[in-house]
């Protein structure tokens, strides 16, 4: 496995012309169990600012484990987690999402019973500075967040190009458009580390391409660092500034997706070239 | 217009001032079900509690004064002080605050997750203690409530509807108490709504009563909302109590509203705010209509004890969702 940008953590400009800084998450050695089941083993990996980051591997490699691990929902037996340079305590997932990390989820979590409105508001929530009492007090502070949550909103709405369906309930809305809705919601939250889990999943041709084309446009347009789970070696391939490939719960490459493409034990593990 | 006519539209005014206190106890209930899953059986109690601790403050008595005493053989039962009721009704509305957080990170906490059944056993096991507790800190006695709200019928209703009638109306006979009663409990619901929409921990509420995951990752704490939820029940509680108390004077039985608000509940449905609403409204009329109208010419009277039930079981039957829940179709 070549390690050409591994050893080198200078920014660096790709050649689409994004900028590529430090290091903003490190996982080091983080190991996670359930009972004897060990989801994640020993695994060590950064992601870098402003990158597109994959992860992949087949079913059951633990990668929505890892993504869990990245955002509070799990914490792992073993290992350490740096965020902006600083050990990260271990956290409830509201605690890791106020630190500025959203997520999506491979089975969807919305509000059902909500608009799509009200759905990408609640992404709001951690800008929501007026307590209730200010915000039954004094009504000019509360009118003036609310006014720019509102515009925050707008924003991503026209961004994700979902204004048809801003009043719709989401319970109503088809799969692929939920999916949107989701990272609609997380987007609002303004991240800076966004995690999508199989954003792509179950989609079809056409709903993958605008799907890619959004995710292209958040990392380009708002510099987001994105972390990102998918199972479209295609879809890796063209968005991902690097890949982590895991197996069994253990980490069996690293690198520029050409590297990873062209790995010995990525190609075995694909394959399904028995384990020993 | 026909005196019987006036006279039933008199039963149905009473029967919606009555709907109220039951439509509040049904609000309670369903404030933390939406927001936890929990099908809270001392919602009643927390309304007793709520009462006894406002008369325990008001009357300036010791807690748990027959414990200290038997223990430390001490003659203490008052501190000699009188608080008034708007400052009392404060120190009560805080203790149900600390009660909800007790209530949350001592028993619920941990059983997150579990199933329905055990949590609702908690709440029945939580409701007993309550009323222990409620006993020993304030004594089991009947107390009297009064915060100085308006009570007896009003007269200038009367004075002013008798025209309405012949000879022998003399105008419509509603307790002053209740009119109160009901002013309250619309502004309590108006506040609410008005919480539940505008404000962040509203957001985050109703967030919580819709996907536990997705408001987890939005940055909601669980656990907050969850004593938030425990607190507005017990806000609730305490205007239900203060209701019923200064009608019906500060008593156990009282923890048996929370039975009345049961039919209520199948009416409009577990986790409906306007149906908590139009279900008590609905019982309390109804059982005040069917006992004039069939149950005391006919029936021999006293159908107001079962007549919410047998509603609720003919709701049931014919429409198990509730007059607000969403069409039940079963996915095959
Ligand atoms: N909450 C949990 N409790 C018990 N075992 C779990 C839990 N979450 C994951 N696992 C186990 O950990 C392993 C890794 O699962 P994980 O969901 O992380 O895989 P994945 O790579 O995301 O797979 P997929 O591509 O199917 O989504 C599996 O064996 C799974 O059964
Ligand atoms: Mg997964």
């Amino acid at each position: 496995m070549a390690n050409s940008m591994k050893d080198t953590y200078e920014p660096y400009v790709t050649e689409d012309g994004r900028q590529i800084g430090g290091v903003l998450m490190e996982m080091k050695n983080i190991t996670l169990r359930f009972g004897g089941v060990v989801a994640i083993k020993d695994i060590s990996f950064d992601i870098r600012e402003g990158e597109v980051r994959a992860i992949i591997g087949p079913n059951g490699a633990g990668k929505s484990s890892m993504l869990n691990v990245i955002s509070g929902f799990y914490n792992p037996q073993e290992g350490e987690v740096f965020y902006k340079g600083e050990k990260r305590p271990p956290m409830r997932p509201y605690q890791v999402a106020r630190l500025g990390i959203a997520r999506t989820f491979q089975n969807i979590a919305l509000f059902d019973g909500m608009s799509v409105l009200d759905n990408i508001m609640t992404g709001r929530l951690n800008h929501m500075k007026a307590g209730m009492w200010k915000q039954a007090i004094w009504k000019g502070a509360a009118e003036r967040e609310e006014t720019e949550n509102r515009e925050a909103v707008e924003k991503v709405i026209d961004f994700l190009e979902i204004q048809a369906i801003r009043k719709t309930p989401v319970g109503r809305l088809p799969y692929g458009l939920k999916k949107r809705v989701e990272l609609a919601r997380a987007l609002a939250a303004e991240p800076s580390l966004l995690l999508l889990d199989e954003p792509m999943a179950g989609m079809n041709v056409e709903e993958k391409e605008d799907m890619s084309r959004f995710i292209l446009d958040v990392n380009d347009e708002f510099g987001t660092t994105i972390a990102l789970i998918e199972h479209d070696m295609g879809v890796v391939m063209d968005l991902s500034d690097r890949v982590v490939v895991m197996d069994y719960g253990k980490k069996i490459g690293d690198g520029t997706p050409d590297e990873v493409r062209n790995n010995q034990d990525v190609i075995d593990a694909y394959l399904g070239v028995s384990h020993d | 217009m026909p005196t019987e006519f006036l006279y039933g539209v008199e039963v149905v005014l009473n029967g919606l001032m009555a709907g109220v206190l039951y439509a509040l106890v049904a609000l309670g209930f369903v404030l933390i079900f939406k927001a936890s899953g929990i099908f809270n059986y001392a919602q009643g109690v927390l309304a007793l509690f709520a009462a006894l601790t406002l008369v325990g403050i008001m009357e300036g008595q010791v807690p748990f004064a027959h414990l200290i005493n038997a223990i430390f053989g001490t003659e203490i039962h008052h501190f000699g002080w009188h608080v008034p009721a708007v400052l009392a009704i404060l120190l009560t509305a805080a203790v149900m605050v600390l009660l909800a957080w007790c209530v949350h990170n001592f028993v619920f906490r941990h059983l997150v997750g579990q199933e329905p059944i055990i949590l609702f056993m908690a709440t029945i096991g939580l409701a007993y203690f309550l009323e222990g507790v409620g006993d020993l800190m304030w004594g089991s006695n009947i107390k009297t409530l009064d915060v100085g709200l308006p009570q007896g019928a009003s007269f200038w209703l009367e004075e002013n509807t008798a025209f309405l009638g012949g000879e022998e109306f003399y105008g419509f006979f509603i307790d002053k108490l209740d009119m109160v009663a009901t002013l309250v409990a619309v502004l309590l619901v108006i506040a609410l709504v008005l919480f539940s929409q505008y404000t962040k921990q509203g957001r985050a509420m109703r967030a919580v009563a819709d996907d536990h995951q997705a408001a987890l990752s939005v940055g909601i704490s669980l656990n907050f909302i969850w004593v938030l939820v425990w607190s507005l029940a017990g806000f609730v509680a305490l205007v239900a109590g203060i209701m019923w108390g200064a009608k019906s004077g500060v008593q156990f039985s009282l923890s048996l509203i929370a039975l009345k608000a049961l039919p209520v509940l199948m009416l409009g449905g577990f986790t409906s705010i306007p149906g908590a609403i139009v279900g008590g409204l609905i019982i309390g009329v109804g059982e005040k209509l069917f006992e004039f109208l069939i149950g005391a010419p006919y029936l021999g009277g006293a159908t107001e004890n079962w007549f919410a039930y047998v509603l609720a079981l003919i709701f049931l039957v014919f429409r198990p969702q509730g007059l607000f829940g969403e069409k039940i179709i079963e996915r095959v």
